[in-house]
């Protein structure tokens, strides 16, 4: 029965040649637009790491002054640590793993005569960092807390940067001139960039930023290296130093395992909170200290800019007026097949039987449509992709998104289709008949 | 022409007729907005700086060696540009310009009372404080730049200072204005925490290095401070169409004066893509409502012509007798016209609403401002366009039809 009904569908279709194009072109268009943007959406929310996200969580404290008044053009001083709220949590070690960190960006002079210097941004992390978030390696490792300790001059390169400095020889075990200072190559990492690059400061372009090497904090703070990302200090007059208390820079995660330990957690920092209170540290309420999840900071982060959401909105407005439109045109084109219609309503088709018949014609529109569509979206994404925004370049379709454009499509359409199908199989058939 | 007959059809379609309305409807009330949305941003993209913005470039470069004199350094550099076949001027600032977003700023107090005020609230809101963009630089910045005193004069060489701050300032004709409303700005003295900074003059236009929002964003501050960092931004002035050769020859000249030093292929810029860049979202967005704006008219020009086509096969027969009864091709054509117009009406008049409805949800949502009414009737008078082309072609074969047609069955 059902090639039966695709074979109507298709003759019908084929009938009105015109009328079926403008309404493939519609879904199209419209399917088409919605679904970049769905996609750009997509991809910018996307899980980081997956399989490792749900264990992570970053924990915020509030040591700003009561009087202190934050304003909506500088960023919230909060987001990140103070040195010493940070070095008092690492050395609590409440959870399974626990890291702080911070970026950098140093000038890089290559061993070599044909390499002019050049800047490169890296972390400053403490060496849980790269168990915490299960960054792999390609040869050597991470150090060891005994560095993090001795503010050891060891460095961690990318496999792209090791290549670049070292090419295809051992990179373990050289030199790398960073900045003023010398630092050990201990280990190189394997090609390894979280979209977006959620341990960052917020104040960078977290989809387009890579870290290309790291080494140990203490090392970074003892040598006074170059710090990016945004420090927000708070105390009067200007204090600028990087174990001050009075100045926020790092972020800091940490691995917890089960819900008892978030629980734990998180009274673990309103009691560090209140404690802090208590010796005049803190003057606000110790509750203030929060704890998020991954996916629940990148929420709180909000990093897909506004324009991105009124482009969203715009095609998912735009999707709506094609499919109203569609509507229209398959009720003119249904209703003027009433005669059809009853003839085969005569003949002992139920009902039902030309709902699915009418069903099966806007769905074979909405394939039709959702193919255009996903050659649409394609074109989308790749003006997408030109444009110089950090995000641009991650505007890829999966296939997931692919098979769901096409369902979209087809979804959307058996959806116009029903209204329509629904009022020509109300048609009576004897007037119909009649009028014949 | 009679409405009642066309109306006592349309009831017999009152879905298609009602779906087609609709259509018309929201197509009015997105089309109207964007057309709002288009406007504002390209009333944003147009904003003057107050430079000389066609005939700039601009160089950035880092010194990497050791224990560098950077006066000494900026002083060999500027004089390497301005050897430069075809650089009319050059200077050097640290880092800030008009739109290229790295921005330092500093409150500034009209006076005694104002300062003590924003102590005692901790917070230059209300204080009649104010926060402009600060800008340094070498002599000559004035010049290069090609900014435009309005009152006083330029910085004099003794003024300019390395380390520390300025005791003299020039401001913009708005900071002017805030700062002091009713009365002369030039010569008056203002509060930057314990400093007094004296006004020397006012520059019409210099607009911040990064907006914020039409009120502040052309408070700013220029003060004869010397760039005193390992990395400094040379700015270059020449014919406009010298510029792309003149920052070549200036990579080229820094590097010959100096090669310890790094220059930034991507800080190399002339300042019309410098600022092409700082508003590139709001072109690309600009690009994107125009193309969705004309693709929703194109749809419901389609969905019109499609149904009209349709209600004109559907009617041939009708048509055919009211041709043999004496109805002339005009009738049948006014028709359908009529009828288009009557739905495309009906729409607008929906749309009106729904424009408003959209308009506020936008201002909640994205800082958009109010819609001004008259956007709603040229939204109208355009779709009443719209639908009166898409219709007539259909309406132009209802009228082909021959009376004959009545005679026979369809």
């Amino acid at each position: 029965m059902l090639g039966y009904y695709l074979n109507l569908a298709l003759r019908s279709l084929k009938r009105t040649p015109i009328l079926t194009g403008l309404m493939v072109l519609a879904t199209g268009l419209g399917i088409g637009a919605s679904m970049t943007m769905l996609t750009v959406l997509h991809v910018m929310t996307d899980d980081p790491l997956p399989g490792r996200s749900a264990q992570l969580y970053t924990p915020h404290l509030d040591p700003l002054p009561l009087e202190y008044k934050l304003r909506d053009d500088s960023p919230n001083p909060t987001d990140d640590l103070t040195w010493p709220d940070a070095m008092a949590l690492l050395k609590a070690h409440r959870g399974v793993r626990q890291a702080a960190m911070a970026g950098g960006s140093l000038l890089l002079w290559p061993g070599r005569s044909d390499l002019r210097p050049f800047y490169v941004n890296g972390r400053y992390a403490t060496a849980d960092f790269f168990a915490l978030f299960g960054v792999p390696f390609e040869r050597g490792g991470g150090w060891s807390a005994a560095d993090d300790a001795a503010a050891a001059q060891v460095v961690v390169l990318t496999e792209t940067l090791a290549r670049k400095l070292f090419g295809t020889g051992n990179a373990v075990g050289q030199t790398v001139r960073l900045g003023e200072h010398d630092f050990r190559v201990i280990g190189v990492a394997a090609h390894w960039v979280p979209k977006p690059l959620f341990y960052a400061d917020q104040t960078g372009t977290q989809y387009s930023d890579a870290d290309l090497f790291f080494l140990p904090l203490s090392a970074a703070v003892s040598q006074k290296l170059q710090v990016s990302g945004n420090r927000s200090g708070w105390a009067k007059g200007d204090e600028t130093a990087l174990t001050s208390a009075n100045m926020s820079w790092l972020q800091f995660w940490a691995q917890l395992d089960t819900p008892a330990q978030i629980a734990a957690y998180r009274q673990y920092l309103v009691d560090y909170s209140a404690q802090q209170k208590a010796l005049g540290r803190f003057q606000r309420p110790p509750t203030n200290a929060k704890l998020y999840s991954l996916m629940g900071w990148l929420a709180h982060e909000n990093l897909v800019p506004n324009d991105v959401r009124l482009q969203l909105w715009l095609a998912l407005g735009f999707l709506f007026v094609c499919m109203v439109n569609i509507v229209a045109l398959l009720l003119a084109k249904f209703l003027r097949r009433s005669g059809e219609i009853s003839v085969r309503r005569a003949l002992g088709a139920r009902r039902r039987d030309i709902f699915v018949q009418l069903g099966i014609e806007s769905a074979l529109i909405g394939v039709a449509g959702g193919a255009l569509g996903v050659a649409i979206a394609q074109l989308g994404l790749w003006s997408i992709r030109q444009r110089p925004d950090d995000y641009a370049r991650l505007a890829q379709m999966d296939a997931s998104m692919l098979l769901g454009t096409l369902m979209f499509a087809v979804v959307a359409s058996v959806l116009a289709g029903l209204l329509p199908a629904w009022r020509a199989c109300r048609v009576p058939p004897a007037l119909q008949l009649k009028a014949m | 022409m009679q409405i009642r007959p066309i109306l006592s059809t349309l009831r017999h379609h009152k879905l298609t007729a009602t779906l087609l309305t609709l259509q018309v409807a929201f197509t009015c009330a997105i089309v109207c907005n964007v057309a709002f949305m288009v406007a504002k941003r390209v009333q944003r993209i147009s904003v003057p700086t107050g430079i000389a913005e066609n005939e700039l470039s601009v160089i950035h470069s880092v010194g990497i060696g050791k224990g560098e004199n950077m006066q000494a350094r900026q002083t060999t550099d500027l004089a390497a540009l301005r050897a430069i076949p075809g650089v009319r001027s050059a200077a050097a600032v640290s880092y800030s310009l008009p739109l290229n977003q790295n921005e330092s700023s500093s409150g500034i107090c009209p006076s005694k009372q104002a300062l003590d005020r924003a102590i005692q609230l901790n917070s230059i809101d209300g204080s009649g404080c104010v926060q402009p963009a600060l800008y340094d630089g070498t002599p000559g910045l004035i010049v290069t730049l090609g900014l435009h005193l309005v009152a006083g004069r330029d910085f004099l060489p003794g003024e300019y200072v390395s380390k520390g701050k300025p005791a003299v300032a020039i401001v913009t004709r708005a900071l002017a204005e805030k700062l002091y409303p009713g009365r002369p700005a030039l010569g008056q003295n203002m509060y930057d925490g314990d400093n007094f900074i004296r006004i020397v003059g006012i520059v019409d236009t210099l607009l911040r290095p990064a907006l914020r929002k039409p009120g502040v964003d052309a408070d700013s501050m220029i003060w004869p401070q010397r760039p005193d960092d390992t990395g400094v931004t040379y700015v270059l002035r020449s014919a406009p169409q010298d510029r792309q050769r003149v920052l070549t020859a200036a990579e080229a000249a820094l590097l010959q004066a100096n090669p310890n030093r790094i220059v930034d292929p991507q800080q190399m810029q002339t300042y019309t893509q410098i600022r092409r860049g700082y508003f590139q979202r709001d072109t690309t967005m600009i690009g994107l409502l125009i193309a969705s704006a004309l693709g929703l008219l194109f749809v419901t020009a389609l969905g019109i012509a499609g149904l009209a086509n349709f209600w004109v096969q559907q009617r041939t027969r009708s048509i055919g007798i009211r041709r043999a009864i004496g109805a002339t091709r005009g009738d049948i054509l006014h028709y359908f016209q009529a009828e288009n117009f009557l739905i495309v009406t009906a729409g607008v008049a929906i749309g009106a609403l729904l424009a408003i409805g959209l308009n506020l949800l936008l201002m909640t949502q994205y800082e958009l401002p109010r819609l001004p009414l008259w956007y709603l009737p040229v939204g109208a008078l355009a779709l009443w366009a719209l639908g009166q082309l898409s219709v007539l072609s259909p309406a132009r074969r209802a009228a082909a039809v021959q009376p004959v047609v009545a005679t026979r069955s369809v």
